[in-house]
This record gives structure tokens, sequence and C-alpha cells, in this order.
């Protein structure tokens, strides 16, 4: 049975990856539709292969299964090899990842519709699912690190989809630059795991991380550092790239400048929660070193909360649900911090279905406004576009937590575990979540309503021509509706309190919040009424009441209260200026930087003094002595009669010594 | 030994020479102006020549004549490369004068004689050979440069190359005569073993030595003896100084090892430091100079200036492996500066001479292929892996510093980074340059073939540097 599975997850990785590199590169011969079906069927494979591992692994009880397919090279006593590692936590992510994959590739059709490159965005959106699953897969850091840069390669390409336009070129480079930042920590952190575990497999490394755990290390100077706290950092700071956590967020709100089916598919839905699922994956280290725990912990609740204010202020309808996706994001690493990782990889999973779909539908509206995207110049859209109102209705009650939906569950975990957890920073991160609760309420309904209800801000001319969007972009919204409305009370009971996981996530014992949560847990209908008891519940009410006060009833108190408070919207306007300080000082400063070296260090002394000078003396003597040969031939004889003087002088009267 | 034997060793140079009086006197006769028959005649005694000796490589040094005449394997392995040297330098000449109107059969008797000198040369075991062979080929030599009677220039460098080699034999002449004097003898065993024992006569065997060495040197082109290859190069017709610059190096070569280390190894300390003064100033004035040239004729010949430097370096190494670094390396310098001035040729055309840098100027737009191989001979004299020049540049630096001589091999490797420079410029013209003029090649199809496969045999050899390498240190094994 192994030797066959071991072919099933070798044709997952890489049916998305025949499909991309035909729609690649052979786009032009089989055409439009020819390069949509290699691609779909290729992800539908994977998609349908992945839930039948799932169902083997999950329900037939098959042992977890970590080999190598491959051996790359070996070198110093390491091999680096192609490795997979089935258990839960990579089946989870696999039936995720290839399921909302599909659901956006037919989404694609009808989105893509009109476009030009519509064989190259196929084969990049395939070529991520390959890269994503070798990611998720992966058994070593070796793997996990090519995964984690192939996506980010493909999401630079998509982000510059549209490669005419010069803002999207900017962001694309931005993400690119910034994930740079990010993946340096990220490549110490296997640099350090690499020379003190001697070793890049997960097992390997995890089998020694107990008897490491007090080891310190010198970095500069004499202070000692854990070397845990410092490889549990370092790999952090790579998750905060690629999982845009403040300060490394910068690039995601402006990622938005690519396609939106990539938007839901790879900066909501699945890439941007690989940081988490590395972490998660990581947990027999990162449990070891507390204070790595706490700076994740506050990280996570700074972007949380503060990312989610930014969301209140946006116009664009996509800028406002990459807020979202921020603020959500933090939630899941303030779960990793608490060390509940099981409810931060609920919430991933819970998190891709509503906000792919949130986005979906946000796409939905996009196209049929004609890729108008300002919210200012929509509403009243739900007498024309039943099924993307109701499926976006959906995606957002699921978001801010509405009692019943996927999104209750993992929010509200998180949020007692929070509440449970004992270490540094977790009072300040209950606070954060809490208050985010109201605020994620508040803007999804602001977006709700602002595009769907109220009166018709766009001109005549084209609410007389707007329909319900195509069957592949409905059926898709529609399909992603159910996970995210049930899907999270089918979960909870297995993921956070049952045995779902297995061993794959290790606590420690002094902080296991959910097994104290567990203690608790009588089935989801009194978990439900019991979150009754608790403020999230009314805070999300509190948050769409305000939401309707102000976008319904009242639509001018809005402009009433930031004319009031004008200070506070302005730095909400400028995001609290990290755009402003990084393209000032890391992007200036650099430049400043380089500059100066190009122009002292490079012009004037490399070639100026090294290369340029000594070729120009070298070409000053040659022409000087090049006027020796005179063409006299006494000149040349007596060149020659010199030549043997002096070679007399020195070898046998010895006049030099 | 019977003298049917010592006549049987030296088979080769008289069945060259009985051939060569053949062709002078077949050529008397002959009527077709374009001298076919003497032009197939002489390839057929090369080729011939190249049989004899490459049927009969002894494994041990044979000698005859009184001990004056040497059949080793160094012996038959250079004249086996002169003799195909000297085929192809024929294939490419014939091209050549007929093209420019100045066939004459002459040429090809007197190229036959130089080979005959060579040879001698090559197999010559003691200083009366020695200066025969050497005498023999120089003489031709002269003759062939002044071929072209109606350049004055021609006629002029005919003029400076005579005289000024007429005072290097003079000066190798009083140098032997010096040597004799002191050990009575003129056979090159004789005078290593007096000459080793002598050591009250070591200052006045080291006086005749700088005079030997000065007519090597000469022969060669080292600095400061040099002053004549750059006039003869430029003024001589181009077929002539394709000749010059290939297969007499092999035989100067033949030259210093016999008289350096076959004759006088005991004075390896004073020849190693009067080579090392040598070496340096071929390496730098041949690159410096080199640089300031418009000619590309004069350019070659500061070009061989500089691969004499480097040549010495195997011999200052003073090992095995070193001469045979140093074989390695006049037998791939031969091989490039053949297909370098073929290239020349190739691109003339009657009356006009690709004479000058510029005229190489957008070769790649004419002719790709040619420009190809053209690049291929310049990496290959510049000393760009994987190319032959690189290799013996490589056998003989790694040599030198296995000897020690550290500061000797940093200068040298000074010097080959400013010669890339001029190599790397006719690149650059070929390549980056728009043309003056697109005329296109005009040249027969086997010289077309030829010159392909002695560019790609640069490629080839440099990919597989071994088997020549292996032949060098097989000749220089005893």
């Amino acid at each position: 049975m192994s030797e066959h599975m071991e072919n099933i997850y070798l044709a997952i990785v890489l049916s998305p990856l025949i499909g991309s590199i035909i729609a690649g590169l052979f786009g032009k011969l089989i055409g439009r539709s020819g390069a949509h079906w290699v691609t779909i069927i290729g992800v539908a494979v994977a998609s349908i292969l992945s839930m039948f591992v799932y169902k083997h692994h999950m329900f037939d009880g098959a042992p977890d299964y970590n080999a190598a397919v491959y051996t790359w090279l070996s070198s110093g006593g390491i091999n680096f090899e192609v490795g997979f590692l089935i258990d839960p936590l990579s089946v989870t992510m696999m039936v995720v990842v290839t399921f909302v994959s599909w659901m956006i590739h037919i989404y694609t059709i009808g989105y893509m519709h009109d476009d030009p490159g519509y064989q190259r965005f196929f084969s990049y959106i395939s070529l991520f699912t390959f890269a994503m699953l070798m990611l998720v897969m992966s058994n070593n850091f070796m793997q996990l690190f090519f995964g984690w840069e192939a996506v980010g390669l493909v999401s630079y390409l998509l982000i510059g989809f549209w490669y005419k336009k010069d803002t999207a070129i900017f962001a694309n480079l931005k993400a690119f630059l910034v994930n740079r930042v990010g993946d340096f920590g990220f490549l110490l952190g296997i640099a350090a795991v690499l020379m003190y575990f001697n070793s890049l497999d997960y097992f390997e490394v995890f089998a020694q991380a107990e008897g490491l755990a007090d080891t310190t290390i010198v970095i500069f100077g004499d202070h000692a550092w854990s070397l845990m706290t410092v490889i549990c950092i370092c790999l952090f700071i790579g998750a905060m790239g690629k999982s845009a956590q403040v300060p490394l967020h910068v690039w995601l709100p402006d990622s938005m400048e690519g396609p939106t089916p990539i938007s839901a598919l790879i900066h909501a839905a699945t890439m941007v929660t690989a940081g988490i699922f590395m972490v998660s994956r990581m947990s027999p280290l990162f449990e070891l070193s507390e204070t790595a725990l706490s700076f994740i912990l506050i990280i996570g609740s700074i972007t949380a909360l503060f990312m989610g204010f930014l969301g209140l202020v946006q116009n664009d309808i996509k800028r406002v649900v990459a807020y979202s996706t921020l603020s959500q994001l933090g939630y899941m690493t303030v779960a990793l911090g608490a060390s509940a990782y099981a409810a931060a990889m609920f919430h991933l999973v819970t998190h891709a279905f509503f906000k792919a779909l949130l986005f979906l539908a946000a796409g939905s509206v996009i196209i049929i406004m004609h890729h108008e995207q300002d919210m200012r110049k929509m509403g009243g859209l739900y007498k024309k576009m039943p099924i993307t109102w109701i499926t976006c209705f959906v995606g957002s009650i699921a978001l801010i937590g509405f009692p019943g939906t996927s999104g209750f569950f993992s929010k509200d975990a998180i949020i007692e575990a929070v509440h449970h957890s004992q270490i540094f920073g977790s009072t300040f991160a209950y606070y954060a979540v809490l208050s985010g609760v109201f605020i994620t309420a508040l803007y999804s309904f602001r977006l709700f309503f602002m595009t769907f209800h109220g009166e018709e801000r766009m001109d005549k001319e084209t609410w007389m021509h707007l329909h319900e969007a195509p069957a592949v972009v409905t059926v898709p919204l529609s399909v992603l509706a159910i996970p995210s409305l049930i899907l999270g009370a089918f979960l909870i009971g297995p993921m956070l309190f049952g045995d779902y996981f297995g061993n794959t996530i290790y606590v420690a014992e002094k902080h296991n919040v959910l097994h104290e949560i567990g203690s608790h847990y009588e089935g989801i209908m009194l978990f439900t009424l019991y979150a009754f008891k608790h403020p999230p519940v009314y805070l999300a009410f509190a948050g769409i009441f305000v939401a309707w006060l102000c976008y319904i009833k009242f639509p001018d108190w809005p402009g009433l209260i930031v004319s009031r408070i004008k200070w506070i919207h302005c730095i909400l306007e400028k995001k609290y200026g990290f755009d402003e300080f990084n393209q000032k000082v890391f992007a200036g400063g650099t430049r400043c930087l380089g500059r100066m070296l190009w122009k002292y260090g490079d012009i004037s002394i490399i070639d100026g003094i090294f290369v340029n000078g000594t070729a120009r003396s070298v070409g000053i003597i040659s022409s000087v002595i090049r006027h020796i040969q005179s063409g006299y031939l006494y000149h040349y004889a007596f060149a020659i009669i010199l030549g043997l003087l002096v070679l007399i002088a020195v070898f046998v009267h010895g006049v030099l010594n | 030994m019977s003298i049917s034997n010592e006549i049987l060793l030296a088979l080769p140079e008289l069945s060259l020479l009985s051939m060569a009086c053949l062709v002078l006197v077949v050529d008397a006769f002959s009527k077709d102006p374009d001298h076919r028959i003497t032009y197939w005649l002489t390839q057929i005694s090369l080729a011939i020549v190249f049989l004899l000796v490459f049927t009969s490589i002894p494994d041990e040094p044979r000698l005859a004549f009184h001990n004056s005449f040497i059949d080793d394997a160094m012996s038959s392995v250079l004249k086996c490369f002169i003799c195909a040297i000297t085929i192809i330098v024929f294939l490419y000449s014939y091209e050549y004068l007929k093209e420019n109107k100045l066939m004459k059969g002459e040429y090809f008797v007197l190229g036959l004689f130089a080979v005959l000198g060579m040879m001698i040369m090559s197999s010559a075991y003691s200083l009366l050979s020695i200066y025969l062979g050497l005498e023999l080929m120089s003489l031709s030599m002269y003759a062939m440069v002044a071929m072209n009677r109606k350049s004055a220039a021609a006629s002029e460098a005919a003029m400076k190359y005579f005289i000024l080699g007429a005072l290097a034999s003079g000066m190798l002449l009083y140098g032997i005569s010096m040597i004799y004097g002191l050990t009575s003898s003129i056979q090159f065993t004789e005078i290593a073993a007096i000459s080793m024992t002598s050591v009250e006569n070591s200052r006045f065997l080291v006086f005749g030595m700088i005079f030997m060495i000065i007519g090597i040197a000469f022969k060669l082109g080292a600095a400061p003896f040099h002053m004549w290859v750059p006039d003869v190069y430029q003024g001589a017709p181009t077929s002539v100084t394709l000749f010059i610059s290939t297969a007499p190096k092999l035989a100067a070569f033949a030259m210093a090892i016999r008289i350096l280390v076959d004759g006088l190894f005991p004075l390896v300390a004073d020849w190693q430091s009067i080579l090392m003064v040598l070496a340096v100033l071929s390496m730098a004035i041949g690159n410096i100079v080199a640089i300031s040239q418009t000619n590309i004729k004069r350019m070659l010949a500061y070009s061989t200036i500089a691969h004499v430097g480097y040549l010495f370096l195997g011999l200052i190494a003073g090992t095995i492996n070193g001469f045979a670094g140093s074989m390695f390396y006049i037998i791939s310098y031969a091989l490039m500066s053949m297909g370098t001035f073929g290239m020349i040729i190739l691109l003339g055309r009657y009356e006009f001479e690709a004479k000058n840098l510029e005229d190489f100027k957008g070769l790649s737009g004419r002719s790709p292929w040619f420009a190809f191989i053209m690049m291929c001979l310049m990496f290959s004299m510049a000393g760009v892996p994987p190319f032959l020049g690189f290799w013996s540049k490589w056998f003989v630096l790694k040599e030198l510093v296995a000897s020690g001589y550290f500061a000797l091999a940093a200068v040298s490797v000074v010097f080959s980074i400013i010669g890339a420079y001029y190599y790397l410029r006719i690149v650059k013209l070929m390549y980056f340059d728009k043309p003056d003029k697109m005329t296109a090649i005009k040249a027969t199809k086997q010289m077309r073939a030829v010159l392909t496969a002695n560019g790609l045999l640069i490629l080839v050899l440099g990919l597989l540097p071994n088997s020549l390498m292996q032949i060098c240190l097989t000749a220089l094994a005893h």
C-alpha cells in the first residue's frame, strides 16, 4: 500500500506542475480553452487525490508517511532530499490548498475572460499550486525553503501580472523585497538548525531539540543567547515576511494590484498562511523557547488590532478585504504565540474558505462594475446580484464570527486560548484580539452595506447594465459558501480538543491552553451557548449595529466623525507611516548608499585608479617604448651588443654582486 | 655502428635532401605558371619524410656520425611536428602566392631546404652539426623573406634579418669556439662531462655560454635580441611570416634543449638566471608594445616575443616536467600562430592584405564561422580556458611554481593579463564593431576546411590537453 501511496503523493504534486508547464510553454498551441482545461484537470486531480489521501489518513487510520523520494545531493554527510511527510497537518493543508485552488481556477475563466495573458495566468496559478504543495508536504527544511521561495516567486509574478501597469510593478518589487527581508531571517534560522543539529530532516531535528534546549550561543559581544530562541525568532522572521506580520506587512495591501483570483488564492487563502503552517510544523522547537512565543504573541496581537483599524478607512473594496486578511493573520499568529497551534490551524482552514469567498465576491462585483473598485461608487447592488450578495453576506458573518458559522468557532477558540495563556504579553494580546472583534465586524459590514445597500451611487448608464455574474463565477462562490458556513461546527470537536493532529503538534504541558479549554468542552451547542456569556459575540453585534447606523441609517455620520478626529483619520490614512518610513529610510537610504559606493568606490577608486588607471599607464608606457623600435639597423645591432655586454657584466664579472 | 646503419639513422634527412634536389630540377623545367607539380611534389616529399620519421620513433637514443647526430624521441617528435606544420603552412602559402601573383618554385625548394636545416638542428648532437643546421635554415629563410623583390619593405626586412642574423651567428660561433677551447670538445655529452669537473674554468664557460644563448635568443626572438622580429614579420610576405613564426621555433627550441640541457647542464644555475632576465624582458616588451600596434602582423610579432618569454619559464623551472611544459608551449604556439596567419591570408585578396586591425571589424557579420575560429585562436593566445593556450601557460607556470619561482610566476601572470587586452581587442572588433565594407571572403574550399580544422584543433586539444602533454613528456623522458 505504501508503494502505491507514494505514487499518489507524487501525482498530487506533479499534476499541477504538468498542467502549468503545458499551459505555460505550449499556451499558444493549445489555445485559451486548452490552457484552462489542462490546468483545471491537473488541479482537480490533485484535489481529488488529496481528499482521498485525507480519507486514507484521517478516517482509515493509515499511519503517517515520512520518506525521501529522491536524493538531490549528498555533501558533507548531509543529504539534500526531496521527501514527503504526510500526517494530519499536511493532509489538512493539502486539501485546503488544492480545493481552494481548484475553485479559483474555475472562477478565473470568468474573471480573466478578456485578458490577453490568459494562458500565462493559468500557468502561474498551477505553478503556485505545485510550489505550495511542495512546501506543505515537505519532510525537510531544504524542500520547505524551496517551496517557500517558489511560492514567493509566483506571488511576485502574479502581483506584477499586468506588467504594463506601473503600480503593479511597484507592488511586486515591494512584495519581493520585503519578503527578502523575511527570507533572510528564515535562511539564518535554517542555517542555525543545520549548524547545531547537523541535519535538515524534520524528525532528526525534533528528536535532538530537547537535548539542545539549554544550549546558549554567543553571537556578538559576550551576551549568551539561548540557541532555541535565536533559531525560533529567525524562523519566525521568515513567517513574518510571508504571513505579513507587522512590520513586514507592507507588501500585502499593495499586492492587491494583482488580479483578484490570485488575491484570493495566494494573498488570502494559502500562501500567506505558510508562515502559520511553518510555525505549527516547528512546534517542537518553538515550545522550547518562551521568549520566542511571547515575541510571536505580541507581534500577532499588534497586527490583529492595528491592521483592523486600517480597514475602516479604505474605500477600495479589495483593500478592505486585504486589511481584514492582515488582521486575521494576526489572530492566527496570536494563537501560535499562545501555543494553541491547533486553533491557529483551525482558523487557517476556516479563514481560507471564507476569505477566498469574500475576495471572489469582491471580484465578482469588480467584474460587473467594469473593474471599478471604489466602494463610494457602488451601493444597492443586492437587487442586481443576488447570488453574490448572499454569498458575500455568508463570508462576512463567518469573518466576524457570527455564532454558528465557521469563523465563530475558530475565532472564539483563539480568544479563549489567549485568555487562558499565562506567558508574557498574553493580557495585552487578549484585549487586542477582543477589541479586534468589534473592529472586524465594523469594517466587514461597512463594506457589505456600502457595496450592496444604501443608495445607488454609480451613474445611470452603469446601473442599467448591471447583472449577475456568469456561472463560472457564481458556482465557486456557492461552493465556497458551504464550508464557510458549516465547516467549523464539524471540525472544532476533533481538531481542537480531539486527537485530530495526533503527535504532529507538540505542546509543552505548562502551555497547553487548549487542553484546559477542552476540559470544559461538551459539544458545539453548549460551546455556542457558552459564547453568549462572553463579550466577543456582543462586540460583533455591536460592530454590525454601528456599521448599520453609520452607513444605512445616518450616512452623514462618517463624515462628521472624521471631521472631529481628523488627526486619527490622518494617521490611519497614512497607514501609520510605515510606507513613507520604508520609502525614505530603507529605500532612500539604500539607494543613497549605493549611489555613494558607485560614485566614489566604484567609479573613482576601482574604475578610476585601479582598472583604468593601470590600463592608462600601460598604454602610456607602450606608446613610449615602441619608439625604441626605430627601424634603423644600427640601433638594432647596438641593442644586441648592449644586451651582450650587460649579460657579461652581470653574470661573468658579477657587477651586481 | 656500421656506416650503413648510420646512414639509415639519417634516412629522413637524406630523403628530404634528395627530394629537395629533385623538386629543384623538376621546377626548373616546369612551364606551369601555377607550379602545381612543384607544389604537389613538395607536399609529397614532406609527407614521405613525415611517415619515415613517424614509423621509426626510437625507444632508446641512437648516435651516429661520430656522436654528432642523435636519433631520439624528442628529435623524432619535433621532426614530425615540423613536417606536419610545414605541410599546412605550404597549403596556406600556395593560396596566398597564387592570389598575390608571387608564385615561384623557389619558395617551395627553399622551404624544403629550411625544413632540412630544422631537422638537422633537431637531431644535432654536436656544436658543429647544430651550427650547420642553423645556417642551412637561416640562409633559406633570408632568401624567402626577400622573395617579393618588388616590395621595398620585404627587401629591407630581408636585409635587416640577414645582417642581424649574421651578427648573431657570429656570436654563436664565438661562443662555440670559447667552449671548444675550454673543453676541447664539440660533442654535447663530452662537454657536459668536462664542464662538470672543471670548476676553475666555470667563469669562462659562462662567458662562452652567454654568446651561445644570444644565438638561441636571437633565433627565438627573445628581448633584447628581438629587434628584427617586428620588421621581418611585417615586411615579409604573409606566407613567409607564417612559415617563420611556426616550424623554425620548434627547431630553435631543440637547439636550446641540446645546448643548455644536454651540453651545459652543469651550468644550470647560471643559465636559469640569464633566461630569467630574458624572459621578463620579453614578456614585458612583447606584451606592452603589442598594445600600441595597429598592424596585425606587427602585433603578432610582439606577441611572439611575449610567448618566447613564457617558453623560457619552463626551461627556468629546470626539471623534465618544465622542459616538457616548454615543448608543449612551443608546439601549441606554432599551431595557434599558424591558424592566425592563415586567417590573415584567408581575409586578404590580390593587392590587399588584411594587415590592419581595422580589417577585422565586423567579421562576425561577414563570416560568423571564421569570426568564431578567429575568436578561438585569440582566446587561446590570451590563455583563456578551455583553449589550448590556457594549458600551455598552465603547465609552464605549474612547473615554475613547483620549482619555487613564485615571484617570477606572479610577474608572468600580470603580463599575461596585459597581453589579454590586445587579443580580446580583436574579438571586440570582430563582434561589436560595424564593418567598413562588406566584401565576401574569397577562398578555396580546401583553405576553408583546413583553417576550420586548425581552429577546432585548438579547441579539441584544449579540451584534451593530456594527450599532447604525454607526448612531450615521453619525448623528453630520457
